[in-house]
């Protein structure tokens, strides 16, 4: 391969590096879009009584404000998700019931915003305050309902019971649980919790919206989820989805906060209304209080094993805190046991079950790992509890009992249930070896004493994800051959940064036999680009990938179809080698750039395009051995992470360098979860770590050596070989570094954050 | 109120609120490089030189900048370039947003450090906040560009 697993740069990255105005904010070029301001609600749950904006409405430069009296009625989901949405209809743009400390009241559209905060403080709303679930554990049957209305509506069964604050249920099951457990020698039950975690991706939500020349609603956002932008806000402002465009440009970072459409309704409603351009920019506080966060979960796992450490029984209860709204309620908490079951292959019989409920905090949505990471944490610290009370080494519990490459698994690929995937491809095996090579597991394991009071210790953990939505997802690409002999590959997926513009360039090159410089890519405008179902769910490599190989390979084609038209010979006796078509015989040859000139002139009249598109029967999933060293301060309970190791099988690279930062970014994301980040609420259900003050995300003294190795497999299905890398680097930190710490002081942490007071109380406890 | 400041080595007159800080002022000048990520002080992405002093912009108000220089990314884009290219040959621009605070940052140190070993590299740069990369391959960059690797 030429240019394929090669480590080229970012095709924007000295742009972006270097200041370029290319984000949302800075495409509000005739500067003189509304600015909007929203009024929120301070009380986790009310109904509005009555709301009068009508001094507000008298500040000059205010152009409206919009109450729940002045909005459609229609119920919509924010969730980004392939309609139809599993996640309930449960939204109104503004609502008569405030169900979260920040939830929306009113929309305010002024000149500047000084005057939309002026206005905003001057709207007077009176409120019937109800009594709050602040505790998802004591949310079912709670005397108090969320959603009392009538009208919430769900697109299918997802086991949702509003009446006693159920979001949604689901059942996972697999062999006979019972027999199974019975028949283990030991049975290990723990509960583990897993927090909220917030994006705090850098750029905040913002969009900004005008009516173009034809009447159409045309919003540039900062999205993961351009197509379903367009139908959620279709639907939520009752207009035809022909009426809007969606734009988007360079985005600051998303980890799946831009898979829930949080504030393109608001400029929407306000230009379908004023006619008048308008553009909102969530502040950080914002960002971090009125948008969504990961859904808390707590999860008990009971694992049943002979005393050889072969694995009979996984059974794992869970409940999640989907928030006051059910964004990506159903599927998130699915993903837990469809993410995790599959790991342990040698189980006889494997069970996941629970709810999601709702709560009067801040709704919970998609966050990088989406379940896996809360299931992983649970699951893989029983694990090596269970390692201790079998006392066999953690590693070798692993090797005995994981899937292996060509296994079948009932839970794998988790559409059709009851009908086994083979795993086609995996090198978790020696990524377990590979990871104990390199933290040296066999020298560290478990502890060393350092000092009289500093101890490190050695955890590990092993996790997997998928690539795409199988039977769901799906992508399309079009390469077009311009009349110089130069392409544009045009897709839907979403760059949040991550490079997939530039890797799908390189799938494109290797396919076009071409270089890097002869491929534009453009991505993303629903008026232009072909459907994508978007930039989540680990799908970005590997579907739109296999799309952008299906449409090089139709074109290619074409051109030598035509080309051999151009010659005079049949397409059999030509030969196209990216540059230059050649009869076999090399008599005749035409440059690309000759034939895309003749092909679009009036002698050929083709404009030549090729398409593909793509969806998966299968979910290929990639794997990572993660380890972790800590030195334990057992007078402070403090915890320093010395050293990281990922062992990482993403199938064929398909960049390196891009790879690489990937991995390493979402393992800093995830030891910001397992150490430092935690979102917080008041007794009165007021978030208090709504800004980089209170909420820590690890800055960069807070990574300690990261060491990344890759260990390639081949996945069949994927794109030259790939599968996804960007969710499944974020689950191993949590509990590796929670086995770490055991074993470096013997305190389990089952509660994330694994902060210092909770390593402390437990060293006291002992 | 009127405020007059070098920026980018060009004499500008501004109208500035008293109470405005000066990277709104900048973002509404058209300097649109500067970012905006937290309005607390904390992420470094508005990092802007003021008199070749590395400072963040949501932290000053304008009206304290007057007869100042001030510097951003825009009027040092050789520089900046110089240094991308370390960044973005590690592929560790990732998204881009927290990049031109900080480069700012880097360019400063580079200015003030000589032969910084790899603690003082991490100890300037802690300001500068970056959710994407994870920080060792922005490290990785830097250490090349300084020639201290």
């Amino acid at each position: 391969m030429k240019v394929v697993n090669k480590p080229i740069s970012k095709i924007d990255g000295m742009d972006i590096a270097t200041g370029k105005p290319v984000y949302t904010d800075d495409l509000n070029i005739n500067n003189n879009a509304l600015v909007l301001k929203i009024l929120r609600s301070p009380h986790a749950f009310a109904k509005i009584k009555s709301i009068d904006s009508s001094i507000a409405q008298k500040v000059p430069g205010v152009e409206c404000i919009l109450t729940y009296k002045d909005v459609p009625k229609a119920r919509f989901t924010l969730a980004g998700q392939s309609y139809p949405e599993p996640s309930p209809y449960d939204r109104l743009i503004l609502d008569e019931y405030v169900r979260y400390v920040g939830d929306e009241v009113a929309i305010v559209a002024a000149k500047d915003e000084r005057t939309a905060i002026k206005a905003m403080n001057l709207i007077k709303v009176d409120y019937e305050v109800l009594h709050p679930i602040l505790d998802f554990e004591k949310a079912e049957g709670h005397q108090s309902m969320v959603h009392p209305e009538d009208d919430l509506h769900v697109n299918f069964d997802i086991g949702i019971n509003k009446e006693k604050n159920i979001a949604s249920s689901c059942k996972i099951e697999h062999g006979n649980m019972e027999k199974a457990l019975e028949e283990s020698d030991i049975v290990l039950e723990k509960t583990y919790y897993t927090q909220a975690q917030a994006h705090a991706m850098m750029e905040t939500y913002r969009s900004l919206t005008y009516m173009d020349h034809t009447g159409r609603l045309t919003i540039v956002s900062s999205t993961q989820i351009p197509f379903h932008v367009r139908r959620i806000v279709a639907r939520a402002l009752e207009i035809p989805k022909s009426k809007i465009r969606v734009i988007k440009p360079r985005i600051g970072g998303g980890f799946g906060g831009k898979q829930t459409a949080a504030v393109e309704i608001f400029t929407g409603l306000v230009t379908l209304k004023t006619g008048k351009p308008s553009k909102i920019i969530y502040d950080r506080k914002e960002t971090f209080g009125c948008t969504t966060s990961r859904h808390a979960m707590k999860i008990k796992v009971k694992l049943g094993a002979d005393k050889e450490g072969n694995i009979k029984a996984v059974d794992i209860l869970s409940l999640s805190d989907t928030g006051a709204y059910g964004e990506h309620a159903p599927t998130v908490f699915a993903v837990v046991g469809y993410k995790t079951l599959p790991l342990y292959n040698q189980a006889k019989a494997v069970r996941y079950m629970g709810n999601a409920v709702y709560t009067n905090k801040m709704p919970a949505g998609a966050l990088r790992g989406y379940g896996a990471t809360q299931g992983t944490f649970a699951l893989e610290s029983a694990m090596n509890e269970l390692a201790v009370k079998l006392n066999i080494d953690p590693t070798e519990l692993r090797q005995k009992n994981i899937i292996k490459q060509g296994e079948a698994n009932p839970v794998l690929g988790s559409t059709k249930e009851g009908q086994p995937v083979v795993l086609a491809s995996s090198t978790l095996d020696k990524c377990i070896e590979r990871g104990k090579e390199l933290i040296r597991w066999d020298e560290k394991y478990p502890r060393k004493v350092m000092s009289d009071n500093k101890v490190r210790g050695i955890g590990m953990a092993i996790t997997m994800q998928g690539s795409g939505i199988a039977g769901i997802d799906t992508a399309s690409a079009v390469v077009k051959l311009n009349d110089d002999g130069f392409y544009t590959l045009f897709v839907g997926a979403t760059d949040m940064g991550t490079g997939s513009d530039t890797i799908l360039a390189q799938m494109a090159a290797e396919i076009l036999e071409t270089s890097m410089g002869k491929i534009i890519v453009h991505s993303a405008d629903t008026d232009i680009s072909p459907y994508d179902t978007g930039s989540y769910a680990s799908s970005t490599t590997y579907v739109t990938g296999n799309a952008v190989i299906k449409a090089c390979e139709d074109i290619k084609n074409k051109i030598i179809e035509n080309g051999a038209k151009l010659l005079g010979v049949d397409e059999k006796e030509v030969i196209f080698d990216g540059e230059c078509l050649k009869t076999i015989d090399e008599k005749a040859a035409l440059s690309l750039d000759e034939m895309a000139q003749r092909f679009i002139s009036g002698e050929g009249k083709n404009q030549l395009m090729g398409t593909g598109t793509f969806g998966g029967d299968t979910s290929p999933p990639p794997f990572i051995a993660g380890f972790a060293e800590v030195e334990v301060d057992k007078e402070t309970g403090k915890i320093e992470l010395i050293d990281y190791v990922a062992a990482v099988d993403c199938g064929t690279v398909i960049n390196p360098n891009l790879a690489r930062i990937q991995v390493e970014g979402g393992l800093v994301q995830g030891i910001g979860m397992a150490m430092y980040e935690d979102v917080v609420y008041s007794q009165e259900g007021k978030q208090i770590t709504n800004t980089f003050m209170q909420y820590k995300i690890p800055c960069r003294k807070d990574v300690g050596k990261i060491n990344v190795d890759f260990v390639s497999s081949y996945e069949p299905t994927g794109p030259f070989g790939a599968k996804s890398v960007g969710e499944v680097v974020i689950n191993t930190p949590s509990p590796a570094i929670a086995h770490a710490v055991y074993n470096a002081v013997g305190v389990n942490v089952r509660a994330l954050p694994i902060t210092p007071e909770k390593v402390l109380k437990g060293i006291m406890s002992k | 109120m009127k405020i007059n400041v070098k920026i980018n080595h060009k004499e500008m007159e501004l109208e500035v609120g008293c109470d405005e800080f000066l990277v709104d002022v900048l973002r509404k000048y058209g300097f649109l490089s500067v970012k905006k990520g937290c309005d607390t002080g904390s992420c470094g992405l508005c990092t802007v030189w003021i008199d070749e002093i590395p400072v963040l912009s949501c932290a000053t108000l304008a009206p304290t900048v007057n007869g100042k220089n001030i510097t951003t990314i825009e009027g040092v884009q050789e520089e900046a370039r110089d240094f991308a290219e370390f960044l973005v040959k590690e592929g560790a621009e990732q998204c881009g947003f927290c990049s031109p605070g900080f480069i700012m940052t880097v360019l400063a140190m580079k200015k003030e450090l000589k032969n910084p070993t790899e603690e003082e590299i991490v100890h300037y740069l802690t300001g500068n906040l970056c959710r994407c990369t994870g920080y060792v391959g922005q490290l990785r960059a830097v250490k090349k560009y300084m020639g201290v690797s």
